[in-house]
């Protein structure tokens, strides 16, 4: 990667910082529906544990500007419009490698560092690989006929197949909701065992939905079914449903991540997609993950952030920690 | 320190610190002195003690300690200011609460500082939960004045109130007990806990802000001995929060002496997990409960009750979720846990946890500052009903655990206390919480949640956990009396006479004990004379027909699951069979008196019944309207076995008055007959035992007063006493029921109008009033 730096000649060509991919894949198991049947997720109880949870949790000067450095490394900086084109996809390529100046980076005496994956529709995967690459950072795309998955399942499959083709490293498929508000487990689990299948070496986060789920025991339930079947990542929304995103979805699908970890030692990872675009969201997102999972879950490994204008945030709230100044957006280089 | 870099990969939560430069200087302004606040000033600072921040040790301010003149003075100065402020009326009243309100969060940062560093509590809990519950009562308790007028016309002010309150919430205790009392119009004298004044003596300068009149508010400090002094003071009412040991010594020392006496005490409250609940949820919950405030909290779920199928699996989830707890400085707003309020304290909770030698112990991985009261979040698994930690309160961060098979065994061994003062119940199923929590003994049941709060539910126990609610429409009765006054009740005598019977052939007049007809245990009887002779003998009992007529009672425990509906009509039929022997009892009544007033006397006593069997299944409990999505339903649920002294002059109607609403509210009563009349009550068994009621819902005795108020009100089965014997018991009775704190309902040598329809008065001390918290939302 080559130096976007703006200062000195002095300044030391900076290495991307990456992630140390070192664990296992969660190769699934058995689906098991005593397992599944027994879960249970208390909407009240979890909605109060995730509203006292910002006051509870502070972080404070320069351990909040790295934890929002954390945060950054863990963006998957997004684009999925109608109207993205070869340009625009490539402005965000460009972001991603250099997500925040060098001058703040300098001010805080920390190496480069990059977003965790762009993250894509499949026709603009070749372009995206091409602008990324040697910086490591992956490719991801969205699949399986998304945001509704509802497009024949053999071309699901195939789309899959053929984003694997074009070099896209992550595969973000979709589940059939309806396979959830049926109850048919057998099925959600057939479905993502098929899907994983196909990614091949490629890992595959699985979008929930969880906005269209109906309830918060089977957001939990679906978490555990789609572990079961080999997810490496659970993802909680598209970015298009009505509700996206929020903390006691989080709280719920990180507690089936921790229960599936302790039955079978593999650990899955988790995303939240849609509606995070605070650094202070941020700062409590990345709490409830150390607090609920732990520190391991705190690399581009295991947690990204679905999310296309928190980079923005974070930006400003650097420059403030830097300069003691409230920042204004265009200050920052748009992604 | 940490660089950028480093924390990057650490990850680790930094300090996140509260300032505490507004509350420091706020005590510089002060002169870091305070003397006491009474009839609106501040005394000049005299002989006292430190305040200490049990975080650091460091002194935030010296207190003075009230002398007996000090006391004297702020009750004096609450007793002129009462007139006035009462007769500002509710509309007036509730403006000044308003005013607090608003100040109270106007200052409430200033307010959460001062009350951590003096307390030691997380800077989170004072700021999201003890100032605003505060500031709530205030707000809650203005529209109490505001509607008082309205909605209770029959009810006035007590007078004035000493409020005596510990030092684990200094600010919210003050509010529970300062914004009830002031809106029924009440002035008061409060002590703050000489651990932690400093949030009260800020209240006091909120008081003179907001322009609250002279007098209303007083506030001295000190230590127990000042609240002796308070106890013992011209106050009409005391209510206390504190220690059960405490309280029961109030009990002993305010015995007879007409003061009101409202008690909020210990508790070892249940925290029960039935295998279909929310597992993670549930341990988020113990978080709340017994990590909440150092698990220095009367309500804290200390005592863990897991199902024995999920139990090994929730201790491993619950160890790991200890092990993130952060404990450390009270000020840092990333903590959980912070420091026990004083060294004292600390060592007790030491001791406790170190000289147990059940179970197994584990405290939780993580770094505990070197100086200061800090004692790591401990759970104790494996404990037995019989381990001293399953029974006492330990008043720390300590869990003591232990496991149940059924839903059965669950409440068999939540109940297997002395205390009653809350319980938890984890489960999804709908009618295993609602069938568990009526269930449970205890005044608030929290079903999946735990340590909700809200003005507008009634907080307080049973039991030895006190008696009297703090909040809602059940709290005024605490700071409120009936209007009208009272007229002295003289001794009533027997008739004296000799001669022959009157009937010729000898009627024996027995007890009645478990539906049987039952003979004095001392074998010994005395005669009842009426004007035309002697009329017959009733027997003596002694301690040991209590002792039956109580045993009989409790057994009885059926009829509290009956329906109001099947109660209604057993007391309808106990009417219908008095009526058909109206004129028999009339005549009864009038030969023992020597009046004509018999036949009014019945004709009432049969109106008494048909208004119970009218209330049986009427008296509804509430549903609370707390802010949260989901109910507190306020039940009323029967007191349990009631001891009652009968009227003396009255003996049918003032028997049937008490034992009425007491049945149909689901009681069973232990009564004794009028002294100098008992002949009604030994003729009304017979009524009894022809309507229906099951065997020892009621029992009757007859004799002494004096000799049988010891033995009811000691008894330990007993759950509360009340007299309207003209015999001279009260302050005995008061005194004795001191041993499991029964409630206590007496006359203090005052007179009942019985010819008027106590009912509603009678229906409330019949009833304990039991909020159960459900939240919902799927």
């Amino acid at each position: 990667m080559e130096s976007q730096s703006t200062q000195s000649t002095e300044t030391p060509v900076r290495t991307a910082h990456l992630p140390l991919v070192t664990e296992p894949r969660n190769p699934g198991t058995e689906l098991d529906l005593d397992w599944v049947r027994a879960v249970q997720a208390n909407t009240s109880a979890i909605e109060r544990r995730a509203a006292t949870l910002p006051g509870r949790r502070s972080v404070k000067k320069d351990y909040q500007a790295a934890w929002l450095l954390k945060a950054v490394t863990l963006i998957d900086l997004t684009t999925l419009s109608g109207d993205d084109t070869v340009g625009r996809v490539r402005r965000l390529c460009a972001k991603a490698r250099q997500p925040v100046s060098d001058a703040l980076l300098d001010a805080m005496d920390m190496p480069a560092i990059t977003t965790g994956a762009v993250c894509v529709y499949h026709d603009m995967i070749e372009t995206a690989v091409t602008a990324l690459k040697g910086t490591g950072i992956p490719v991801a795309a969205v699949s399986t006929g998304f945001p509704a998955g509802l497009s024949p399942f053999h071309l699901r499959v195939a789309e899959i197949e053929e984003s694997v083709k074009a070099g896209a490293e992550e595969i973000d498929i979709v589940i059939s909701r309806r396979h959830v508000l049926s109850g048919n487990w057998q099925a959600l689990y057939d479905e993502m065992k098929a899907f994983r299948v196909a990614c091949g070496d490629a890992h595959v986060k699985a979008i929930l939905a969880t906005g269209e789920l109906g309830s918060l025991r089977n957001v939990a339930r679906a978490s555990l079914v789609c572990m079961m079947a080999g997810a490496d990542f659970i993802k909680t929304s598209t970015g298009k449903e009505s509700v996206n995103a929020t903390l006691p979805v989080t709280l719920v699908m990180i507690r089936a991540i921790r229960d599936f970890y302790d039955r079978t030692g593999y650990r899955v990872g988790y995303k939240p997609a849609g509606g995070i675009s605070k650094a202070k969201d941020a700062l409590v997102y990345l709490s409830l993950i150390k607090d609920e999972l732990g520190d391991r879950w705190l690399q581009p490994d295991l947690f990204r952030f679905g999310a296309s204008s928190l980079l923005g945030d974070i930006e400003r709230q650097l420059e403030h920690h830097v300069t003691g100044a409230y920042s204004a957006g265009y200050r920052h280089s748009m992604g | 320190m940490m660089i950028v870099k480093e924390i990057f990969e650490t990850m680790d939560y930094g300090p996140a610190p509260e300032s505490a430069a507004e509350a420091l200087a706020w005590l510089v302004d002060q002169g870091d002195r305070f003397g006491h606040f009474i009839n609106g000033a501040f005394t000049k600072p005299g002989d006292g003690f430190e305040s200490r921040n049990p975080a650091t040790g460091e002194v935030l301010a010296t207190l003075s300690q009230a002398s007996q003149a000090d006391v004297e003075a702020a009750v004096d100065a609450a007793r002129k200011a009462q007139p006035k402020w009462e007769g500002l009326g509710g509309g007036g009243r509730a403006r000044y609460l308003y005013a607090i309100a608003r100040l109270l969060q106007k200052h409430s940062r200033l307010f959460a500082v001062l009350e951590s560093m003096d307390n030691g509590k997380p800077i989170r809990e004072s700021r999201d939960i003890d100032i605003p519950l505060a500031q709530r009562h205030f707000y809650y308790h203005a529209g109490m004045a505001q509607l008082m007028e309205n909605e209770l016309p029959d009810a006035e002010a007590l007078g004035v109130c000493g409020q005596i309150i510990p030092w684990n919430f200094p600010l919210l205790m003050l509010a529970w007990k300062i914004a009830p009392a002031l809106a029924m119009g009440n002035t008061v004298v409060l002590k703050p806990a000489e651990y932690t004044s400093l949030t009260a003596l800020l209240f006091a300068d909120i008081c003179t802000q907001a322009g609250l009149p002279k007098g209303v508010v007083n506030i001295v400090t000190g230590d127990g001995v000042v609240g002796e002094m308070i106890v013992a003071s011209d106050v009409d009412k005391i209510a206390f929060t504190g220690s059960t040991s405490v309280g029961r010594r109030i009990r002993e020392a305010t015995a007879g002496s007409g003061k009101e006496l409202t008690l909020e005490l210990g508790g070892k409250s249940a925290y029960i997990v039935f295998d279909d609940a929310d597992i993670d949820s549930a341990i988020e919950g113990l978080v709340d409960a017994i990590w909440f405030n150092q698990g220095q909290v009367c309500c804290a779920g200390s005592r863990l009750l897991v199902q024995e199928g999920i139990a090994d699996r929730f201790y491993t989830k619950l160890r790991a979720r200890m092990d993130g707890l952060r404990i450390g400085n009270p000020l840092d707003k990333c903590i959980d846990v912070g420091a026990v309020v004083d060294p004292v304290q600390l060592q007790t909770i030491k001791g406790m946890v170190e000289g147990n030698t059940a179970g197994e112990t584990y405290q939780a991985v993580c770094d505990l500052p070197k100086n200061g009261c800090y004692f790591p979040p401990t759970l104790i698994t494996g404990l037995e009903t019989s381990d001293p930690l399953m029974q006492e309160e330990i008043f720390g961060p300590v869990l003591v655990s232990s496991t149940f098979r059924t839903p059965v065994e669950a409440v068999e061994l939540a109940n297997n206390t002395r205390y009653g003062l809350a319980a938890t119940v984890w489960t999804e199923n709908v009618n295993l919480a609602l069938d568990i929590a009526p269930k449970l003994v205890a005044g608030v049941v929290w079903v999946n949640a735990t340590n909700l709060f809200d003005a507008a539910a009634g907080f307080g126990g049973v039991r030895e956990s006190g008696f009297g609610r703090e909040g809602g429409w059940e709290g005024l009765n605490a700071y409120t009396k009936s209007k009208g006054k009272t007229k002295a009740l003289a001794k009533v005598e027997a008739v004296s006479g000799e001669g022959a019977p009157v009937d010729p052939v000898d009627r024996t007049a027995k007890m009645y004990v478990g539906g049987k007809q039952a003979r004095p245990d001392s074998g010994y009887s005395k005669p009842i004379y009426g004007k035309s002779g002697l009329l017959g003998h009733v027997g003596l009992a002694n301690r040991k027909d209590v002792r039956n007529a109580v045993e009989a009672a409790v057994g009885a425990k059926g009829w509290a699951r009956t329906t109001g509906h099947l109660r209604a009509q057993i007391l309808y039929y106990i009417g219908e069979n008095l009526s058909a022997r109206a004129a028999e009892f009339a005549h009864r009544i009038d030969a023992m008196t020597g009046k004509k007033t018999g036949a009014k006397e019945v004709e009432t006593s049969i109106q008494r019944l048909f208004t119970a069997a009218a209330w049986a299944d009427k008296y509804d409990g509430q549903v609370h309207g707390v802010p949260i999505r989901g109910v507190a339903l306020a039940m009323k649920e029967p007191t349990g076995v009631i001891g009652a002294l009968c009227a003396d002059e009255a003996p049918l109607l003032g028997l049937v008055s008490v034992m009425a609403p007491a049945i149909a509210m689901a009681n069973r009563v232990v009564l004794a007959a009028s002294e100098p009349y008992p002949l009604a009550a030994t003729d009304f068994y017979q009524i009894l035992e022809t309507s229906d009621v099951p065997a020892g819902v009621v029992n009757i005795l007859t004799g002494s007063h004096a000799e049988l108020a010891g033995p009811l009100a000691s008894h330990l089965n007993v759950d509360a006493v009340w007299s309207f014997s003209s015999r001279d018991v009260s302050a005995e009775i008061e005194k004795a029921a001191a041993g499991n704190l029964k409630r206590t309902w007496v006359n203090n040598a005052t007179a009942t109008d019985w010819s008027v329809d106590h009912s509603r008065k009678f229906l409330q001390a019949a009833t304990e009033i039991k909020n159960i918290w459900v939240p919902y939302g799927e």
